[in-house]
């Protein structure tokens, strides 16, 4: 390789963005497997804008991915700003910069086209957006992304692409034999034409950039010893809803839920299941119920808007104890809010959305690995039980790809038979264990065991009954079942030492983003630990334990508070973060939040800064005022 | 041999428990006295006997109203559900368990108002499965407010000055829709007719929608020329249709009727005035949503499941 000596780096972030449809995710999939394949650990999340094909040339146009790299194995968050973009053209990276995405003196490449086009007004823009990132202290590398794409192919658009996957090639210093399978693998399925242009492209686009190039990189890595998967986590949840033995999954599309659904679909029959396209939501949700009360417990994956048509169903599946798993890849709120991005909004609404006290249990994997084995864990607690399960999702892990050791699929749990043995006549639909709640359930098919399923308030043979006594006992019976699901759950770990000065509480995708915060912020010498809640509903035991060795306990949220210094806002109205609001209430402490709603993941280091703050604050009592407020300053 | 043969098939034979009525009865019926509900459950039971069905391998579904109620009564498996909703859940059971046969009780405001879209879409699904409309022109239940089959000036307590617009005709919309299987009207104050309508239904292969009229007695005891004393009908008439027992003849005038003949069934379903009664529609050809669902679906054992799943984690595989 001849060209300059590559800058070692141990980590770097890097952003790739065009156009939507001109091939930039496309793009970021084969450079990210490009790392993968050579041993870098890795997360890359989509840029993706909320329309198909929204007016080109426009920020509201940019569709890309970002792709975090780095020499350790693990790789848990999208990371901080980004250090390089490669960017089709000046609006996309306009949009990058008004995203507040990118590092100051981020390295930006971009293609030299709109410098001469016969548009001037392009011309004009693409001069003053340089400038811009000039002046807050970047480094621009204009590109011939389309005049040399343009020597290989006809139409640059279907081509630029991989132009530049050769180009990120040789900007970190990567084995450019390596491209060829990484194409292959990617363009399977279609024509060898097609695969042979993409792969001389790529080569042309490495021997640009080493030729070129003055400043490359080196994330040195090594080929991992265990096999890696990489997936987003709607994939994850897909192959892991077949791993679960799910049969039926009943759906109606909704961002950022729906391509959990096209992954199953895809492989679904082949393996003894179907996916049912309901014709709404409430109809995708009945469908499984009623799957489930035949005794296959079944599945419907949504988002908030779906979650909201789905609670009356969750009332009756709490009701009639029928076993139902609902996955809710949340997205930004309320209505229609922001489709295609991350928030975590939906957590009182899972836990209380439903008529009537419905308990239900709610869990929220943190990983994208822990999307695949959830479906396993909620349907085992459906079925136990006899509960509604809900699993929190989000548009993070939907749309997010992490490596993480491959499945060893001989392991996944084998489901039995449908047990149709006869039971006694008589026999009790609900014969709760007046200690736990739980009960045997009856299936159609079982002789002896006809009877009706009511939505109605019942006693445990099943029968609709009005009184107060026979209410009470099939409130408490519910009820009970969390008390004795929480009873075998065990306390959550804690990242970091057992006690300090601050304790970061997260749920959900923010897992990776805070514990990389409290390991900075660790070592900066601050005397900060995080613990993560998987169990959101019952929620584990030994909180207020681990909460009573912080001197301050905040929670970590992508969802919405109000801000101690906001005009109006005082001790009294004050609006919380959701899992503030359900901690405060669960431990009576004094629980504070960081809870935000960028339709972003958090970065580590915006965390870290928080931390920052928040220690070098006056003591806590003081900040709960109004009138010391103002001196905290938290809005950003 | 031969003899021992068919020794065995006739002690076989014998073992075939025949079951009485009362083995579908379960608790007894809280509805007010006159109400068509009491009707259908029986009727409904006649025909579980007469096909002999085993209680524990029937599942009824219901949605929410007075009608709804039908499966605390009959003695086989029951979900009773939530307004408007028991399309779905019959549409899950299915699809889940296609052993089962599924009976669909609603009423005419479970069905056509809040439950509407899933009407609609289940005609198209084309499950197997009996639904009955228990049409009473009223929401009953909730004490007396128009639903979509109240006749047009009816006073409601939503509507003290009578309703305002034209009634919903069922008939039509069903007929509307793509993939309709099975399309047929019948009366509570015409037993004979009602029980053959349901064993028709009983017997096709494919979604049986059934409309029965029937005399709320408390808020619409006028309806239907006081449940059916001054009611103009008119008798659809095939040889492979409902039967018009003899009786019938009395209670209004006879048609000849090819249900097999879609726009003959169009036109008629249309017609309001004398209403028809019988078979209106048929169509055996069509397949059912879970037939297609389950024949394209493999059923791989335990081995080969975990092949498939490896192969598709495989694809996601990097190193």
């Amino acid at each position: 390789m001849s060209g300059p000596t590559p800058i070692r780096l141990s980590e770097h972030t890097v952003e790739i963005v065009s156009d939507a449809g001109e091939g930039a995710q496309k793009a970021a999939v084969a450079f990210a497997q490009l790392c993968a394949k050579s041993g870098n650990g890795l997360w890359t999340v989509e840029i993706i804008p909320s329309e198909i094909r929204p007016p080109p040339h426009t920020t509201g146009s940019a569709s890309g991915n970002r792709i975090r790299l780095a020499e350790r194995e693990r790789v848990t968050n999208a990371g901080n700003l980004a250090d390089v973009v490669l960017a089709f053209n000046e609006m996309a990276l306009l949009s990058r910069i008004q995203a507040g995405s990118l590092a100051d003196d981020v390295l930006v490449l971009i293609d030299d086209q709109w410098a001469t086009h016969d548009v001037e007004a392009y011309q004009v823009s693409y001069r003053k957006v340089l400038a811009q990132a000039r002046e807050r202290g970047a480094t621009i590398v204009e590109v011939p992304l389309e005049k040399e794409t343009l020597r290989h192919v006809e139409d640059a658009q279907q081509g630029k692409n991989m132009f530049a996957v050769g180009l990120l090639c040789a900007l970190y210093s990567k084995d450019a034999g390596l491209l060829e399978g990484v194409i292959g693998g990617i363009f399977k399925g279609k024509s060898r034409k097609v695969i042979d242009t993409a792969v001389e492209l790529a080569g042309a686009g490495y021997r640009y950039g080493v030729a070129n190039l003055e400043q490359r990189f080196e994330v040195p890595a090594s080929p991992s010893k265990v096999s890696k998967v990489a997936m987003n986590g709607n994939t994850a949840l897909a192959l892991g809803a077949i791993a679960a033995g799910f049969d039926l999954c009943s759906m109606y599309p909704i961002t950022p839920a729906t391509s959990a659904s096209h992954a199953l679909s895809e492989l679904f029959e082949q393996l003894g299941g179907f996916v049912h396209q309901a014709e709404d939501e409430i109809a995708a949700i009945g469908v499984a119920l009623g799957a489930s009360y035949a005794g296959k417990t079944a599945l419907t994956i949504t988002s908030g808007p779906g979650m909201a048509l789905k609670t009356e169903f969750q009332g009756l599946a709490v009701m009639t104890e029928t076993p139902l798993v609902i996955v809710d890849v949340q997205r930004g709120g309320p209505s229609t809010g922001l489709p295609t991005k991350i928030e975590q909004s939906d957590l009182l609404h899972a836990l209380y959305g439903a008529p009537g006290d419905a308990p239900k249990v709610v869990i929220a994997p943190s990983t994208i690995e822990e999307c695949y084995y959830i479906l396993t864990v909620a349907r085992r607690i459906a079925e136990e039980f006899r509960m509604l399960v809900i699993v929190l999702s989000d548009a993070n892990l939907a749309t997010g790809q992490q490596l993480f050791d491959r499945p060893d699929v001989s392991q996944t749990p084998e489901q039995p038979p449908l047990d149709l043995s006869p039971v006694p006549l008589g026999t009790l639909p609900y014969n709760w264990d007046p200690t736990t709640g739980l009960s045997q359930r009856l299936i159609p098919g079982q002789p002896g065991g006809m009877g009706v399923t009511t939505s109605l308030n019942h006693d445990s043979d099943g029968k609709a009954c009005y009184d107060a006594e026979r209410n009470q006992r099939g409130h408490v019976m519910r009820s009970r079942k969390l008390a004795a699901l929480q009873q075998t759950l065990r306390p959550p770990e804690v990242h970091g030492a057992p006690e300090g000065d601050l304790l970061l509480v997260g749920w959900g995708s923010t897992r990776g983003a805070i514990e990389e915060a409290v390991d900075i912020a660790r070592d900066q010498g601050l005397a900060v630990s995080s613990v993560h809640i998987q169990f959101l509903s019952p929620l584990p035991p030994g909180l207020q334990d681990i909460f009573a060795k912080f001197r301050r306990v905040i929670t970590v949220e992508l969802n919405y508070s109000d801000d101690w210094n906001d005009p109006l806002i005082t001790k009294e109205n004050r609006r919380y973060g959701q899992l503030a609001w359900i901690l405060r209430a669960a431990t009576l402490m004094d629980i504070d939040c960081f809870a935000r709603v960028p339709g972003r993941p958090f970065m580590p280091v915006e965390i870290v800064d928080e931390v920052n703050h928040i220690l070098g604050d006056p003591p806590a009592i003081k900040s709960r005022t109004k009138a010391s407020a103002g001196a905290k300053g938290v809005s950003r | 041999m031969i003899s021992m043969l068919a020794e065995e098939s006739l002690l076989e034979v014998c073992a075939i428990e025949q079951h009485s009525l009362d083995e579908y009865e379960s608790e007894m019926p809280r509805w007010c006295k006159g109400c068509g509900d009491h009707g259908v459950l029986a009727a409904l039971q006649r025909v579980l006997r007469k096909n002999n069905l085993e209680p524990e391998n029937v599942v009824s579904v219901s949605g929410i109203g007075c009608s709804s109620r039908l499966p605390h009564y009959l003695n086989t498996y029951g979900f009773h559900g939530i307004h408007g909703r028991a399309l779905p859940i019959s549409t899950g059971v299915r699809l889940a368990r296609p052993e089962l046969p599924v009976i669909t009780i609603m009423g005419d405001g479970d069905c056509f108002s809040i439950g509407g879209n899933h009407w609609l879409h289940a005609i198209r699904y084309n499950i197997n499965a009996v639904v009955l409309v228990l049409d009473n022109e009223v929401y009953a239940l909730t004490k007396m407010q128009a639903s979509p089959t109240t006749p047009d000036g009816t006073k409601t307590n939503t509507t003290p000055h009578g309703t305002y617009l034209q009634p919903l005709n069922p008939l039509s919309a069903v007929m509307g829709m793509t993939n309709v299987s099975f399309l047929a009207q019948t009366a509570t104050w015409l037993p004979a007719h009602l029980d053959e309508t349901i064993e028709k239904a009983w017997n096709h292969h494919g979604l049986s929608f059934v409309r029965i009229l029937q005399r709320c007695p408390v808020f619409m005891p006028k309806a239907f020329g006081e449940g059916g004393l001054n009611f103009p009908v008119v008798f659809l008439e095939n040889e492979d249709g409902i039967p018009v027992h003899p009786l019938l003849r009395k209670r209004g005038e006879t048609q000849a009727h090819d249900h097999r003949d879609i726009n003959e069934a169009q036109r008629v379903a249309v017609s309001v005035d004398p209403a028809p009664m019988g078979l209106i529609y048929q169509n055996r050809d069509l397949p059912t949503y879970e037939d297609i669902r389950w024949q394209r679906k493999d059923r791989p054992d335990r081995a080969t499941f975990l092949e498939r799943l490896d192969a598709a984690v495989d694809r996601y595989t990097v190193t």
